[in-house]
């Protein structure tokens, strides 16, 4: 009875506070809110805008003829470098680049947190541990040995080519970059999966041991199949992550027809031919962010699910 | 020759032993409950019948085959799990088709074992659902159908019921006993429930901290338990045992013990065997079953040796059924079973009998039985 009572007293004596709370959070939620979506907003004017209208008007003005020009040039038109012919080829170049890295270091990762949690042996947490040490290497600090590594496999790819003809992507810069994002990746995939198969039931694991299934046919019947949280998750941080990266890019594939979307978009913006189309610009940088932005909006109402249940879980 | 058969069967982890060696057999068709209090090494004795731990000593063999060392799926055996195990992914019927599936067995034949599987659990109507879409007790029946669908030699149990609530768990007990006496296939189930393992087993095998304390039917288990921690363990409400001290009287003893506010209480078993007249003047643990201590006329009147006394009651609580009555005896809290109906008031004095003929005795300094 008296709980009640002093919880009543405590309801309308806070009224007054609890509504200039309710406005100092939303103020500054909005005003954050603003100042990110800032940038977004005047790429995205700018982008619609005729060159004329960039030069005279206001940045922060809407187009007064909004056009598709710059797009197009974007796409099909602009200079990289020397070439002209837009960035669409280099789009294509990292999506072939992201798509088998993502897959093959989601899927090692899986592989690799079903044994460290279902079939352990003498030293998984020591061998875990050197994995999650992948984590904190500096990308600068690998970028030499990477090369030493890649310039060998590059050899290797020669010789096979010499011998078979063929040198099944031995060398070719795109399989580099796989290789470089798959062998950097498998920390963070690892630990992902390691933390969500840690509270997955081992019930489960022994019922289809029981039931005869074979260490491939429990990963992939049992595990794969309820895993979806957490693949997303990787699959999420692994696309923005790889798509987003510029450094290994720029030093292994930094020249060339393989060169990857952010090498090129760099690229774009320092081509000085005469006046800076800021539109072109400005398209070319928002069709780089689109399929990361794509990803998020497809998949991000799982992101924050499997971060939870990875975060409470570890 | 036993048909599951256990021998010296020891398990360690690091330096920890789980098991001490084991000996125990079940015959072909036997119930074989194993009970103990947790961490006592049963569900690792039934982790190691079903292959899922290995071993480091000793040898199991089921229908006169030693099975160390084979995989869990080749040893003819079905599990449920407590936790139930079901695949969260699959449907009711892909559950139970799972094992088939992975043996390559054709659909038809085992679309044709499902339907029989379904029907014999009354789950028909459950196949296309998914486990989270099922109650507690529609689980268990799903996990009980995906062993049965096997048609193993011996099923396996893991503390099934655990997680069932009160009313579900003595409805699906009756049913496990009800499938099994169809079926007729060897069980060995784990659990910690006593009232479980009496109402199930032919066989009951007590453990604790890795040792068989105790194994035979339940009725043995149950009136002839082998050490203090047997007695204690099974029976609710426990086995009184009350520190007593035994003197020698011609040829029979009487047994004595204090009481608070009370003379001492004296009993006398006019021909005790010879074994309890040894210990005349030492001090023994003297049990008896609250069934065993009644009011006068709720006595067995088959039984030779009872013993009248006038003891306090201090909480009277009735079951409905019955009336439980407590008193002290030598500093213990002593429970008596009396009849519903019987007039007892607590903070008085009732006469109380003791059925001696059921008594036993056990060694203070070592816990066991000594008549």
């Amino acid at each position: 009875m008296s709980t009640v009572a002093i919880s009543e007293r405590r309801k309308t004596g806070a009224g007054g506070s609890r509504t200039l709370n309710r406005i100092v959070i939303y103020g500054l939620l909005a005003f954050f809110a603003l100042v990110y979506l800032m940038p977004l907003f005047v790429m995205l004017v700018t982008s619609f805008k005729t060159m004329d209208e960039i030069q005279s008007g206001n940045m922060l003005a809407l187009p007064q003829s909004p056009t598709f020009e710059p797009w197009v040039k974007a796409w099909g038109e602009t200079c990289v470098g020397l070439t002209c012919a837009g960035i669409k080829g280099y789009f294509w170049n990292s999506i072939k680049m992201v798509v088998p890295a993502v897959l093959i270091s989601t899927l090692l990762g899986a592989l690799n947190g079903y044994v460290l949690t279902k079939w352990r042996f003498r030293g998984d947490t020591l061998v875990f541990g050197l994995m999650l040490f992948a984590c904190f290497i500096p990308f600068q600090s690998v970028l030499l040995p990477m090369a030493t590594v890649l310039g060998s496999l590059g050899r290797f790819g020669m010789t096979l080519r010499n011998a078979t003809g063929y040198s099944f992507g031995f060398g070719n810069p795109t399989v580099n970059l796989v290789f470089v994002h798959v062998v950097y990746g498998l920390g963070f995939t690892t630990l992902f999966f390691r933390n969500y198969y840690e509270a997955f039931p081992t019930e489960l694991i022994k019922a289809a041991q029981i039931d005869g299934a074979s260490f491939f046919q429990i990963f992939r019947r049992i595990m794969l199949p309820n895993s979806l949280p957490i693949f997303v998750v990787t699959v999420i941080y692994q696309f923005t992550n790889i798509w987003n990266d510029f450094l290994f890019a720029s030093a292994y594939a930094g020249t060339g027809d393989a060169m990857p979307m952010t090498v090129a978009l760099n690229n774009v913006v320092n081509t000085s031919t005469g006046v800076v189309e800021y539109n072109v610009n400005m398209a070319a940088a928002m069709i780089a962010a689109l399929p990361t932005l794509l990803v998020y909006i497809i998949a991000g109402r799982y992101f924050v699910r499997g971060l939870m249940a990875g975060a409470v879980k570890g | 020759m036993a048909f599951l058969e256990i021998r010296n069967l020891e398990k360690t982890f690091g330096n920890v032993k789980v098991l001490k060696g084991i000996d125990l057999e079940i015959e072909e068709g036997g119930f074989l409950v194993l009970v103990g209090p947790s961490g006592c090494g049963k569900s690792t004795l039934l982790n190691s019948i079903a292959g899922l731990e290995t071993t480091t000593g000793g040898t199991i063999s089921i229908g006169g085959k030693v099975i160390d060392g084979l995989h869990p799926s080749q040893r003819d055996i079905a599990m449920v799990f407590q936790s139930y195990a079901l695949y969260p992914n699959m449907t009711v019927g892909g559950n139970i088709a799972f094992g088939m599936e992975i043996r390559g067995v054709p659909k038809p034949e085992r679309d044709k074992a499902i339907a029989q599987v379904a029907e014999m659990l009354q789950i028909g109507h459950l196949l296309d659902r998914k486990p989270s879409q099922l109650s507690g007790g529609q689980r268990q029946r799903v996990a009980i159908g995906r062993a049965l669908v096997r048609d193993p030699q011996v099923f396996l149990f893991d503390e099934p019921l655990s997680n069932l609530d009160a009313k579900l768990r003595v409805d699906m007990r009756t049913e496990i006993k009800r499938l099994h006496q169809r079926m007729g296939t060897t069980i060995v189930y784990v659990t910690h429930d006593q009232i479980e393992a009496m109402t199930l087993a032919t066989k009951i095998a007590v453990l604790k901290d890795g040792l068989l304390q105790q194994s035979g039917t339940p009725a043995e288990i149950y009136n002839n338990p082998a050490n203090l921690f047997v007695a204690d363990f099974m029976g609710s409400p426990a086995m009184n045992l009350i520190p007593v001290t035994i003197t020698k009287n011609g040829s029979g003893v009487s047994i004595s013990t204090n009481r608070d506010e009370m003379e001492p209480l004296a009993l006398g078993i006019p021909n005790a065997p010879a074994g309890l007249a040894a210990h005349d003047g030492k001090e023994v643990i003297f049990g008896i079953r609250p069934e065993a201590l009644t009011d006068r006329d709720g006595a067995d009147r088959n039984a030779k040796n009872i013993a009248e006394s006038e003891c306090l009651i201090e909480v009277v609580e009735p079951a409905g059924s019955d009336t439980f009555a407590v008193t002290r005896l030598g500093k213990k809290q002593v429970t008596a079973r009396l009849r519903a109906d019987v007039n007892v008031v607590a903070g008085q004095k009732t006469k109380l009998a003791f059925n001696l003929d059921k008594a036993v005795f056990f060694d203070p300094a070592n816990g066991q039985r000594i008549l």
